[in-house]
């Protein structure tokens, strides 16, 4: 590169990170899915307790397509993907303000790979993410698309076009996560299977993992590595590797097998695998192998992700009973049928996991009774698959139709 | 914003995205300041159809977010708009209108409007939707023919494909086709036998002539006449391991079992020559016992890329029910 054209694009990129960070937010953000290092629970201190009712709608807004996709909140605003059109291949990114749901913007684009999906599912799967200065939203077409917080389209990669057999007729499902300056894409199907590390301001591969040619709809999640830096948990049929998003070298790795579709989730450094029902690691931030704490089948986490709270943790299973246990130990300490059956996961604000069934049934336990209890129930009227997010003490469902922001009066 | 819009003209997937992006902010960033969208200007591409169909779709949308009572009236010219966006939502209005008639209980109006919206409508949900509601009135409705299915096969095997090797492996039939042939297969001596499917949606159940195998490999191969040489898709629907070749000519395959298996999940653009034309799909099993894993099949159409059905020249007759019978 010429030397002032070199310049120029440091300035280029400079103005432009010092006019995304203006718009920065970072407490109670809701950054990718299920929140903060995909461990579900919300940044928050003295989060509210919400019960549901009719006056607990804050707004709900109709949506111009489908969805499974999470929304993300970063500051005052709500972004979320849907998918619409016969072949389901008209893709929607949406910002609204969170205040009132009104829509601040909405870009629409074409998918360039194939949308063939399961009927019951669509186009808008994964759901997106942020750095706070962008936007990453990905699709089940391997379609991803990099815009600033106000729409502008900064990069776009068609990764179906470039790697053609990386797509899963049922629809892929894998959120992706964005890590030291990376965006951590994991793409795993029967016929093509790789981790790809975009880089975050060019959309560039900065590395790509060959990885076992195996359909896998779990998402990475994050842990804290050495200095401060982040490792990115992949898990798959084989099991959980750590790496190091920067390079994509590998930090450690548990090889015992894990499922292919709840998620691990965190509690500090402890990793809570969906392995052998779950399996409770002790990592460290750096290469050494993860201890096994304890391995329960008492928890059979089905679709949805398991999630921890303070010192326990808890898994729905598929016939909708909720287990909680002792996340030291394992040990079972009570369990609670729930109307399910749920395709999502359950998240938690305060001492409160909050929890939608696929009729679309929202219902809040309290975590804190001895045996769990459901406290509040609201019916949504529709199908929702997605798991709701928390940020600035509200919840957001989303269903094919609608969005619904919930909070206390 | 014209300008833009015609850049779209010669864009390719990824370009048209990129294109698009910039006239979304362009028309947000106007219509928050007040300004008007130039309706003439936009009017004037959209009904110029010379322009590429997502360009037009694009300008349609931009007009309905200005005028939506013009923009719908617009629809009602559509029916056989090259835009496959335009021309659905053009016979959606159809099929409304057929909706209407039927909870009138005026089923002849109903059935005049549901055939007119099925002769223009290409969208698989649509002719599958309309196919339902003309057979729900009594109505006799040729799937195979909407849609351009392949019905007449040759074909051959069972292979070894044990482990799942099959579908890297090249077998004899693709190495050259020789209908007269006989190949060694898993099982023993194999040749070429004629395969007709008479199923509404063209799939070719390899389990029928070969019953249900595991870790095996077949070949079906249908020649199809064209009249002239064209440019084709070919769509494909599996949920086997497949690959398709077009005269000799390697176009797309999958190695995924089980997962899904839908009309159009695969679309293959591919060059018909005037005259005879060879389709060979090579699909295989694996070695899954459960009860859903049972299907080894595949379902194959000939169409524009609109999705109307190409058929072959008369003599060839490959497609349709008359090929089945």
């Amino acid at each position: 590169m010429k030397p002032r054209r070199a310049f120029l694009t440091r300035l280029a990129a400079g103005a432009t990170l010092a006019a995304l960070a203006a718009t920065a937010s970072l407490g109670g953000d809701w950054r990718q899915f299920r929140g903060p290092r995909g461990a579900g629970l919300a940044d928050e201190t003295n989060a509210p307790v919400i019960s549901y009712g009719p006056k607990s709608i804050a707004w709900k807004v109709p949506l111009p397509g489908r969805g499974l996709a999470s929304p993300i909140i970063v500051g005052d605003r709500v972004f979320l993907t849907c998918s619409s059109g016969p072949q389901q291949d008209r893709l929607h990114i949406i910002c609204l303000n969170a205040a009132d749901g009104s829509k601040r913007w909405e870009r629409q684009f074409w998918a360039t790979g194939r949308t063939s999906t399961h009927e019951k599912i669509c186009v808008a799967v994964p759901t997106p993410t942020s750095d706070g200065q962008r936007l990453f939203a990905a699709f089940t077409s391997d379609d991803v698309f990099c815009l600033d917080l106000d729409g502008n389209l900064i990069w776009f990669r068609a990764l179906m076009r470039d790697y053609p057999n990386a797509g899963n007729t049922l629809g892929l499902a894998s959120s992706p996560v964005v890590a030291d300056g990376v965006l951590v894409m994991q793409v795993e199907t029967d016929g093509d299977a790789f981790v790809a590390g975009l880089d975050v301001a060019t959309g560039i591969n900065r590395w790509k993992l060959e990885r076992r040619k195996r359909a896998n709809w779990s998402s990475p999640v994050t842990l804290s590595g050495v200095n401060g830096t982040t490792v990115v948990a992949l898990q798959s049929s084989a099991g959980v590797c750590a790496i190091d998003p920067a390079t994509g070298q590998q930090v450690w790795n548990y090889p015992d097998g894990a499922s292919t579709v709840p998620s691990s989730t965190s509690r500090g450094s402890i990793l809570f695998v969906p392995s052998f029902g779950i399996t409770a690691l002790q990592t460290s931030p750096d290469a050494q192998p993860p201890k096994q704490l304890w391995r329960s089948n008492q928890y059979r986490p089905a679709t949805a992700s398991p999630i921890a709270l303070d010192d326990h943790i808890f898994a729905v299973n598929d016939a909708g009973v909720l287990s909680c246990g002792d996340a030291a130990t394992g040990a079972r300490l009570w369990q609670l049928r729930l109307k399910g059956p749920f395709t999502s996961s359950p998240v938690a604000l305060g001492k409160q996991l909050y929890l939608v069934n696929e009729k679309g049934l929202a219902q809040i336990v309290d975590a804190t009774k001895p045996e769990g209890e459901v406290v509040s129930e609201l019916d949504l009227g529709e199908t929702v698959l997605g798991t709701p997010s928390v940020a600035n003490g509200a919840v957001y469902f989303r269903s094919d139709g609608h969005i619904w922001k919930l909070a206390s009066p | 914003m014209p300008v833009i819009l015609e850049a779209l003209d010669g864009a390719g997937p990824v370009a048209a995205n990129w294109l698009r992006g910039a006239i979304e902010a362009i028309a947000d960033r106007e219509l928050g300041a007040g300004h008007a969208l130039p309706l003439d200007k936009l009017g004037q591409f959209l009904l110029d159809v010379n322009h590429q169909p997502r360009a037009r779709r694009l300008a349609f949308e931009l007009i309905a977010r200005i005028d939506p009572a013009t923009a719908d009236k617009l629809l009602t010219g559509m029916l056989t708009d090259p835009s496959p966006e335009l021309r659905y939502d053009a016979v959606r209005k159809i099929v409304q209108q057929g909706d209407r008639a039927l909870a009138e209980t005026n089923q002849p109006a109903a059935r005049l409007l549901f055939r007119q919206a099925l002769t223009f409508a290409r969208e698989v949900i649509q002719v599958d939707d309309l196919s339902k509601k003309l057979r729900a009135l009594g109505e006799t409705v040729d799937l195979p023919n909407l849609f351009g299915f392949v019905m007449k096969w040759k074909v051959i095997g069972p292979f070894d494909s044990v482990g799942g090797k099959g579908w890297a492996a090249a077998f004899p039939p693709e190495q050259g086709l020789d209908f007269g042939a006989t190949y060694d297969g898993k099982l023993g001596p194999v040749h070429w036998q004629d395969f007709v499917t008479t199923d509404d949606y063209g799939i070719v159940s390899m389990n029928q002539p070969f019953k249900a195998l595991k870790g095996v490999a077949a070949y079906a191969c249908a020649a199809f006449d064209s009249a002239q040489a064209q440019e084709v898709e070919l769509r494909l629907g599996s949920e086997n391991s497949w690959k398709v070749w077009l005269n000799g000519e390697f176009l797309f395959g999958q190695d995924e079992y089980h997962r899904n298996k839908a009309i159009d999940q695969y679309r293959m653009p591919g060059h018909l020559r005037a005259g005879k034309n060879f389709i060979l799909v090579k699909v295989c099993q694996n070695e899954q016992t459960e009860d859903w894993a049972g299907d080894w099949d595949f379902q194959l159409r000939v169409c524009d890329r609109l999705g109307a059905a190409v058929h072959p020249a008369p003599a060839s007759g490959a497609t349709g029910k008359g090929a089945a019978q």
